[in-house]
């Protein structure tokens, strides 16, 4: 499969610069030259959405890159298309109440939604600002935390901080609720820092923590009796510190607006803002030069996320360079779009946290460890979770090989490909396919009905070997 | 079906990082995740892994050593060799994840300034036992099995035990603790560096880490050391396929993983080396499955029960000990988090409650099994917190913090002292170490491991040494 070069394995890449590279809008970041072949748009699927549906890579890759890129950083259509989610004995979901349901509620916008970005980046929001449930113990307020992310995942940044800095589920997390003048608690003071915004000890002090954490101060909720929750998340002037801070030698009578303001006007936050977004979509970091300029093109486009990201998408390492493990949850979206199934099962809530990745419950406030997905665990669930994948309509019917005719590896394999929506994979795992297909459903088959039913019985295992190939688990 | 094990912790999770590099430290060549350009390298990067099982102990372990081929079969040779050599004494260390609340473990009661500090946390004089040793400090009520094992003269208590400068980073301030010093950049561990000096090439159980992945302290540079995974059901399965295919399938988990594993991608081998390592980790349980359905095994007598794993690698410490398996150094990590942000009173009384009893039962369980006099117990946290709590019902980041050393043979004294409130506070308000952590290593070292501490702990000529052994 020639078209699959450049896109696997980092060392075989060839460039094909047919096309001088195109000139940047955006300040100056090389822009991939190289042809767009369907297994590129296919990377592309993968990396800044949840994988192709059927026929969509081909798609994608006749619009040329910088089509392809705008498509889903400007997305026209943000409805969703295809049947309600269900749970098994489909009723209706309920994210707020029912355990799981409300990763099946996102879940279903991942595979149903046609601005994959848009869920993408909602879920590097989620990592970003990684709140979990586990502690703030509100579906509700998890979900509207969600749906900030996902309103602002593409706008103004200082926008999206604003709203995070005062998101009532991060308040409850990062312990920003109840934060008072008498004593401010430092929590989110020092994450927004050292996660947010800056980094660790990248120009900041222990004092520019305490001060931060005086400024923030003020936000409270009242709990609700009826409820057993806590509600009305707002501000009270009585509780705010209204004394005079110094933040990294700034003085003044800060609040959190200056607080948030302060930390983004920061020399450190571009680069660390460049850096940990930059990280969600390429593993090999930028050169110092095209960081400077990704640097330059975010400061001077008022900090807002979408030039950066357009730029980024274009970049040649995205899609020449090294590959990237599939997070778990976005492995299950690409796997229920290549299949054409809707959600209709709670599963995938635990299978996916089985898979090592629960969402709304990530481990920290640093959220997931993104280049240690794999181990002898999650392999495991990964594996299993193809099981699940192959409901009773998709499951093979046994025996159904006509005796006397002759067994085809080559054909065995395809089929267990096209079974997934035909994602590119190697020569090398192609071949192992294909020799594991000759000797399961021709070698092994000597009695009649061997051979009769040994071919169906290799193709339900191929179709769990594709997805235990070490291509399909990474783009 | 019930959702994730809850965390009794509150959102900062920082302390977490730790584990979330460590898990990073088996790949050789790599660097940090990017997300936090200041933080020290995890030590333990760099070292290679292989897991396999312990067939003479039913285990599965994941090997760590660097830059030697690791035969399983070669293990098993060493460690039965170690087994029957002269017994050497063990040393079991302890974190209290999260920066433990020091000044409620041990209850500055008799300071006049601590109603003040403490008007919602603080504790009435006599809500635990007295403090033999500083009429001033009480034992919170659910330290009792500490102060029990106090009043037999088996821990050696230290009230203030911190650093010079001390950084509130639960990561940088556990690193600086793994490693035995105050500093960033060091890769192996204070006691992988002990090991590497006086261990064994073919001895992973010397350095055993009770936890799904090594803990920094026990990072070595050339000996091998290694990490029990919780030995569990392992199965693979894929609908439609039974029989030989179903056989033949799992050496295309071979083939597909060495296609990941020779890739020149690091993302592919990644995969490939989790299939390669899934495959054998199958092969080997598979004469050791538990019945499906199975229940965990019961813990001994005195253990706390406990949803966390912490009372059960405790447990599986002295049982490991007492099937004479080859231990050095070990390193075991509750599960409770004692970084109480907020909701302090509910979350640090039933960590607390939990970790004071799987200590007091493990002490127990070495006296019965007559280990008593080989075993000291380290128990340690990063910081210790601010004595002026927060108005969520919690505590931020401190400095100074508490340590035991707990055993049969500790000297029972105190090191060091309890500064107390009035004079005792640096100009962040937190409290001052009156005993370095450092000089702590080199006491356990030289008094325990019998090992000069000079080529172990950086700076150990100017550490001060307590006595700690008797």
């Amino acid at each position: 499969m020639a078209h699959t070069r450049g896109v696997h394995g980092g060392s075989k890449t060839v460039r094909r610069r047919r096309h001088a590279p195109a000139p940047s809008p955006h300040g100056h970041l090389p822009v991939y030259g190289g042809r767009f072949t369907p297994a590129h748009a296919e990377r592309l699927l993968w990396r800044a959405g949840f994988g192709p549906g059927r026929g969509e890579a081909a798609k994608l890759s006749r619009k040329g890159l910088r089509a392809a890129v705008l498509s889903l950083t400007r997305p026209h259509d943000r409805s969703l298309h295809g049947p309600a989610p269900t749970t098994q004995n489909g009723q209706p979901i309920a994210p707020y109440d029912a355990w799981g349901e409300d990763v099946l509620w996102w879940l279903d916008r991942m595979v149903r939604s046609r601005a994959p970005l848009v869920e993408r980046m909602t879920l590097i929001w989620h990592d970003w600002f990684a709140t979990s449930n586990d502690l703030v113990n509100s579906q509700r307020l998890m979900i509207e935390q969600n749906e900030t992310q996902r309103r602002l995942s593409l706008g103004s940044f200082p926008s999206l901080l604003a709203a995070m800095t005062t998101d009532p589920a991060m308040l409850i997390w990062l312990s920003g609720a109840d934060s008072t003048k008498q004593a401010p608690n430092e929590n989110y003071a020092r994450e927004m820092q050292e996660l947010f915004t800056l980094g660790a000890a990248q120009g900041y002090s222990e004092r520019d923590v305490r001060e931060h954490a005086r400024a923030l101060t003020g936000w409270t909720s009242v709990w609700s009796q009826a409820t057993g929750q806590r509600e009305n998340f707002h501000f009270d002037a009585k509780l705010h510190d209204d004394g005079v801070k110094v933040i990294y030698g700034h003085r003044g009578r800060f609040g959190w607006r200056d607080s948030v303001r302060l930390a983004l006007e920061h020399p450190a936050h571009p680069r660390h803002f460049v850096g940990r977004l930059w990280s969600y979509f390429c593993p090999e970091p930028l050169s110092r030069r095209d960081a400077r300029a990704a640097e330059r093109l975010y400061v001077s486009s008022a900090k807002r996320i979408r030039p950066v990201v357009e730029a980024m998408l274009m970049h040649p390492l995205v899609h020449s360079g090294p590959r990237m493990v599939k997070p778990p949850i976005v492995q299950i979206a690409g796997m229920l779009r290549g299949i054409g199934r809707y959600i209709d099962t709670d599963a995938w809530a635990w299978e996916s946290n089985l898979a090592g990745q629960m969402p709304f419950y990530p481990p920290n406030v640093a959220g997931w460890e993104a280049d240690r997905w794999l181990n002898t665990g999650t392999w495991l669930a990964r594996f299993n979770l193809c099981a699940q994948m192959i409901d009773d309509a998709r499951a093979l019917t046994p025996g159904g090989h006509r005796r006397g005719a002759p067994v085809d590896p080559r054909r065995l394999a395809a089929q267990a490909l096209d079974f997934w929506g035909r994602p590119a994979v190697s020569a090398a795992t192609r071949g192992a396919l294909v020799a594991y297909a000759k000797s399961a459903a021709v070698d092994a088959a000597s009695a009649s009905w061997e051979r009769e039913q040994y071919p169906a019985l290799a193709l339900g295992a191929l179709r769990a070997l594709v997805v235990a190939s070490p291509d399909y688990q990474t783009s | 079906m019930s959702g994730p094990a809850p965390h009794r912790a509150c959102g900062c999770r920082d302390y977490n990082r730790a584990e979330l590099l460590r898990h990073a430290a088996a790949q050789a060549g790599r660097g940090l995740p990017a997300i936090d350009p200041g933080m020290p390298v995890p030590a333990g990067t760099g070292l290679s892994r292989r897991g396999f099982l312990l067939a003479s102990a039913g285990l599965a372990l994941s090997v760590y050593g660097a830059g030697r081929a690791l035969d399983p079969r070669v293990f098993e040779e060493g460690i039965a060799q170690a087994a029957a050599a002269p017994a050497q004494p063990v040393l079991v260390s302890v974190y209290l994840q999260g920066g433990i609340d020091a000044m409620s473990v041990l209850y500055p009661a008799g300071d006049p300034l601590y109603a003040r500090y403490r008007p919602a946390l603080g504790l009435p004089e006599g809500a635990g036992p007295a403090f033999s040793e500083d009429p001033r400090l009480h034992w919170h009520p659910q330290a009792a099995p500490l102060a029990q094992l106090h009043g037999e003269g088996k821990v050696s208590v230290m009230p203030a035990v911190g650093y010079a400068d001390p950084d509130q980073s639960h990561f940088t301030s556990r690193h600086f603790w793994e490693v035995g010093a105050t500093q960033t950049d060091l890769l192996t561990g204070w006691m992988g560096r002990y090991l590497d000096l006086t261990g064994a090439p073919d001895n992973p159980l010397q350095g055993l880490c009770l936890d799904e992945s090594l803990q920094p302290s026990l990072a070595t540079a050339r000996m091998p050391v290694a990490a029990i995974d919780t030995p569990s059901s392992y199965s693979f399965y894929a609908r439609d396929v039974w029989g030989p295919p179903q056989e033949i399938m799992y050496d295309c988990f071979d083939a597909l993983g060495g296609v990941g594993a020779r890739s020149g991608d690091a993302a592919m081998r990644q995969s490939g080396q989790a299939a390669l390592m899934s495959n054998a980790l199958r092969r080997q349980l598979t004469p050791f499955q538990a019945d499906p359905g199975g229940s965990a095994p019961a813990l001994p007598a005195g253990y706390p029960k406990s949803d966390d794993h912490f009372p059960q690698r405790m447990a599986s410490v002295a049982q490991l000990l007492g099937a004479g398996l080859p231990l050095r150094c070990v390193s075991v990590s509750t599960e409770s988090v004692f970084d109480t942000h907020d909701n302090q009173a509910e979350d640090f009384n039933k960590g607390l409650d939990a970790a004071a009893q799987t200590l007091l039962a493990f002490q127990r369980d070495l006296e019965a099994r007559g280990l008593a006099d080989r075993v000291l117990t380290l128990v340690w946290s990063e910081f210790g917190r601010r004595p002026q709590e927060n108005a969520s019902g919690g505590t931020d980041h401190g400095a100074a913090g508490c340590a035991f050393v707990i055993g049969t043979r500790a000297a029972g004294t105190m090191v060091g002292e309890w500064p107390g409130l009035a004079a005792g506070l640096d100009d962040l308000g937190n409290l001052r170490a009156t005993s370095d952590f450092r000089g702590l290593y080199c006491s356990l070292l030289e008094q325990w491991l019998g090992h000069d501490a000079a080529p172990i702990v950086p700076g150990a000529a100017s550490l001060a040494r307590s006595r700690l052994v008797r």
